[in-house]
């Protein structure tokens, strides 16, 4: 039995991730694998948003914070679970979104920019200043993940949550993108007008997948802060928000494995890069600048069809 | 107090706004959000205060700064943009985040990390007006803005190559139909802007200094004003950038000191509800 | 016979000489993770040419028992995240024996966790009094804690018969623990705040923050908790603003960079400092004098740049470490851990350190001069 496409990637995906452990020396090839799953998880969701709805946002940083800082005070200052801390964390983020992105969705473009920009903007700004709940610029302890007494801690561990979870999200992502929902989404991309013309519930629509992008994102924020142990508002700043989009556009937009790839190589490349010392910044520049020159579209979309061609 | 807080949201204001032009310039050209636009202010500021350690005259250092940063837009345009000229609007704005990281990098290597000052142009004892303080430098900010604002709108307005400019960012096949070289206007575009960017940044150095990273801040407050006012008009863009530095201030002065960024976004969002297009930008229509 | 017993003798004392040389010239391995860029970078950027140019001076020197220092260090650019990773890297990847670091409280904070689980002594740079208090057992810091200026400042405003003071902060962390620190102690020293006004990261213009503290006529002097530029621009547009009480600064702009951005409105400034700022000035009895003076020309010699206290807080670290290594006799982390907790009457940049198990910092107010801007120079307050 052949598998389809998406199945067939989902697969490869879960391989890696379960064989990808044998190659590392040492705990730190967890924490950076770890960290590439976080990001991971952010662009497959931002990329629903961008890639296949054709929106955009740049304030996406702020959703993973406010999960992140929600599920960190409930369980370290008020002693909640940590399961019903998250569950209430994405919720939260969830309808936060819905709010917010109502009257933001109605923007188009460099507007539409700007509005998400600036909302997440003003999250890092009232995380920053409320450091009597957040503990301000300095952060605060964030208590481990524990299920029923047992805590998750240490890098194997979470590699295997991060992991799983990333492998979760990604088969919801495609589910999503091969449906009804993400076939209006496509035509909504092409052309707003003409989807309203065929039917489609344009406004609807773009608010569904603006605020399932944000659980993705607060999802992955609630798993961060748990692993690490410790949050600061750096992980909410708009420069963050800017790394996730460039991720997702890096590896290729309409394309759920080219975020995963996205975040991949943007996540290890300031590691490798820390040879060139203070040269660093001028070689992550130029990389960036002469890959999108060369492959436009991203890089999994580039190289699918330069060797998907051979095939 | 009313009048101290108007005075320094306009110093800032015409800051914001020579920025949001920039921005402006080359949205119109190319349909770009160029996100190197705060460094080009960088390079007008630190190529200045360099050239004038080296001990040249401080007119020909700021002479020779604005035309090294337009030579930087010249070659940003001719070597990151025009080679992507077919690529999503999307993948050009991520080559230009690429290249305002590159900028950063070679500032920080070619000049230093450190924060630098520069000598105001005529004194820095303030002056009293109304029963508030204004800076020289100030009058200087505020007044070279305005020259550089009436300049410009005689530039697109009488001459070739500002129609040219004007005639590319409305309809750019039809432009080019009208025997219009696009690739010149872009580069033009971009120098221009990048020229605009230094003047900025060489204005207001001797006020809030200038160092490796102060075009990061600037950038994005550059932006802000540009979309407050309506992306792609020119006279949006100083209107937003006035209201951007005002409401800041009055922000700062009436609210709340530590929320005053929130405060100036949280307007810039309500504007934008009830005016998607910003203040004074142009009711887009969408061809199906 | 003899002879193959001989030969069999020989070669294995010349396996264990080789041995034993190999095993010697193991170098140390001292790992950092600094703030060079970035938001903090004012911080970063001169520990990292310190430990730099110290290492090379102690291995050109013969290293530290016979054996060199190998340092490895990464740029966290002021984010606790990348902090953290690095720590992970120089722990795990390449397995120092002692770790300098965290130019700023965020990143020192979320790096301890990890350190008292990998048992590595760890001496962080930044100025945050929680980093000590609670203390942690291979936790330790050079710098005075943000505490101790506050309280430096209030015995000197004290002295000046001053009651009520308007505070004025930005939105960093050293910012708003200082801050919360003042705000905590001021009521002590009779203190009383009644102006809080605040500024963000980057902010250009305090001109609006400043008129509000004017118009309040209770304020007899203000106080600037920040670093960076914006007490540079806070000063400056203090003068603009026509503001004629004392203002305090924080040292946080222990630097001389401080005195030429705010041009001449730095006069009168006072704040309180390490000694270093002011070596040539110190009396020949004092203490300190002979070490300020010598790190003070070495690195003007090497950077061409003026020195700042916090270059000075990672000489004291590395040379904490490096005695201690000395006393312990090997890179045996518990042993060096134990030395570090027991240095006693270490002249440093900062002051004298002395350690206690329950004092992982060392130093108190005695050796935390306050210092007055005259004639554009540092120069100690009367």
């Amino acid at each position: 039995m052949a598998l389809s496409p998406s199945l067939r990637g989902l697969a490869a995906l879960a391989a890696v991730v379960a064989l990808l452990p044998l190659a590392f020396p040492n705990a730190w090839y967890y924490e950076i694998a770890i960290l590439v799953g976080i990001n991971a998880i952010v662009c497959v969701g931002l990329n629903l948003l961008i890639g296949y709805a054709g929106q955009i946002s740049l304030g996406h940083a702020g959703f993973f914070g406010l999960g992140a800082y929600a599920s960190a005070i409930l369980t370290s200052r008020y002693g909640w679970p940590a399961p019903a801390a998250m569950a209430v964390a994405v919720a939260g983020v969830a309808l936060v979104a819905w709010l917010v992105g109502r009257p933001i969705l109605r923007l188009k473009g460099h507007y539409l920019a700007m509005a998400t920009l600036g909302m997440g903007i003003i999250i890092s700004i009232v995380i920053v200043t409320e450091d009597r709940l957040t503990g301000g610029p300095d952060g605060m302890n964030v208590a481990p993940f524990s299920v029923l007494g047992a805590t998750v801690s240490g890098e194997h561990a979470w590699y295997w949550v991060i992991g799983a979870a990333l492998v979760a999200a990604v088969w919801l992502a495609q589910n999503l993108v091969d449906s009804p929902q993400g076939r209006a989404l496509r035509a909504l991309h092409a052309t707003e007008v003409g989807a309203q013309v065929a039917g489609i519930d344009s406004a609807a629509a773009k608010l569904r997948v603006f605020v399932i992008s944000a659980v993705y994102a607060a999802v992955a924020g609630c798993l961060a802060a748990h692993f690490s142990g410790f949050i600061t508002p750096s992980k909410v700043t708009f420069f963050h928000s800017i790394e996730l989009v460039t991720m997702v556009v890096f590896g290729g937009m309409a394309s759920t494995f080219g975020a995963v790839v996205g975040a991949a190589v943007l996540t290890v490349l300031p590691q490798a890069l820390t040879v060139f010392k203070e040269y660093e910044m001028v070689v992550f520049g130029a990389v960036m600048m002469f890959t999108m020159i060369v492959m436009p579209r991203g890089l999994v979309p580039t190289l699918a069809a330069r060797f998907g061609k051979s095939a | 107090m009313l009048a101290q807080f108007l005075l320094s949201g306009l110093t800032i204001g015409a800051i914001y706004a020579l920025v949001a032009l920039g921005f402006t310039l080359i949205y119109n050209a190319s349909h770009v959000i160029n996100f190197a636009q705060g460094e080009f202010v960088m390079v007008g500021g630190m190529a200045t205060v360099a050239l004038s350690a080296a001990g040249l005259p401080l007119p020909a250092a700021i002479a020779l700064a604005v035309v090294a940063a337009a030579a930087v837009g010249l070659a940003l345009e001719k070597f990151a943009i025009e080679p992507a000229r077919n690529a999503s609007v999307v993948s050009l704005i991520i080559i230009t985040i690429g290249a305002s990281i590159l900028l950063r990098g070679l500032a920080s290597l070619v000049w230093d990390k450190s924060i630098h000052s520069m000598k105001p142009f005529s004194g820095d004892t303030p002056i009293a007006i109304a029963g508030a303080t204004l800076l020289p430098q100030s009058l200087w900010v505020m007044g070279v803005a305005a020259v550089i604002v009436a300049l410009l709108a005689w530039f697109f307005g009488r001459t070739l190559l500002g129609k040219a400019l004007l005639a590319t960012s409305h309809n750019r096949v039809a432009a080019q139909l009208m025997g219009i070289s696009v690739r010149r206007v872009l580069l033009v575009s971009y120098g221009l802007s990048a020229a605009l960017g230094a003047v900025a940044g060489i204005l207001v150095a001797p006020i809030t200094f200038t160092s490796w990273d102060v075009g990061v801040m600037l950038g994005l407050k550059g932006f802000a004003a540009a979309i407050l006012g309506g992306m792609g008009s020119g006279a949006g863009a100083v209107v937003g950038g006035l209201a951007l530095g005002i409401l800041e201030a009055m922000g700062a002065g009436y609210l709340s000191s530590a929320y005053k960024d929130a405060i100036a976004f949280v307007l810039i969002l309500v504007v934008l509800f009830f005016l998607p297009n910003g203040l004074l930008g142009k009711r887009s229509s969408e061809r199906v | 016979m003899a002879l193959s017993t001989l030969a069999a003798r020989l070669s294995l004392a010349a396996l264990a000489f080789t041995a034993t040389a190999a095993l010697a010239q193991a170098p140390i391995k001292i790992g950092a993770f600094l703030a060079v860029t970035g938001p903090a970078s004012f911080l970063g950027d001169p520990e990292q040419k310190t430990l730099e140019m110290y290492i090379e001076k102690i291995n050109a020197a013969g290293g530290v028992a016979g054996r060199k220092i190998q340092f490895v260090s990464y740029d966290s650019a002021g984010d606790a995240e990348k902090a953290r990773t690095f720590a992970r890297r120089l722990i795990e990847q390449d397995k120092v024996d002692l770790i300098i670091g965290g130019s700023s409280t965020g990143e020192t904070m979320a790096v301890v966790p990890m350190v008292e689980q990998a048992q590595i002594p760890f001496i962080s740079l930044a100025g945050a009094v929680v980093i000590v208090e609670p203390v942690k057992k291979w936790v330790f810091k050079t710098p005075h804690t943000d505490r101790m200026a506050c309280e430096r400042i209030f015995l000197d405003m004290r002295s000046r018969k001053i009651q009520r003071i308007a505070l004025i902060s930005g939105a960093g962390g050293f910012d708003k623990s200082m801050r919360g620190q003042c705000l905590n102690v001021a009521g002590t020293y009779g203190i009383q705040v009644v102006a809080d006004e605040a500024y963000g990261a980057g902010d250009t213009d305090m001109t609006a923050q400043l008129t509000k503290i004017k118009g309040n006529a209770q304020v007899q002097a203000v106080l600037n908790a920040g670093f960076g530029q914006g007490p540079a621009i806070v000063t400056k547009n203090f003068k603009q603003v026509g503001l004629s009480v004392p203002l305090y600064q924080s040292h946080g702009v222990s630097s001389k960079e401080y005195i030429k951005l705010s041009g001449g409105a730095a006069e009168g400034v006072r704040l309180p400092a390490a000694a270093m700022l002011v070596a040539e000035k110190l009396p020949a009895d004092d203490v300190q004098r002979n070490v300020a003076l010598a790190y003070k020309k070495a690195y003007e010699a090497r950077y061409k740049q003026d020195i700042s206290t916090f270059g000075g807080h990672a000489y004291d670290a590395l040379y904490i470490a490096v005695e201690a290594i000395k006393r312990a006799g090997s890179a045996d982390k518990a042993k060096v851990r134990d030395e570090i907790e027991k240095t006693t009457n270490f002249v440093g940049t900062g002051g004298v350190v002395t350690m206690t198990p329950k004092d992982h910092m060392g130093l108190n107010l005695t050796h935390f001069r306050m210092l007055e801007v005259k004639n554009g120079d540092w120069s100690i307050a009367q």
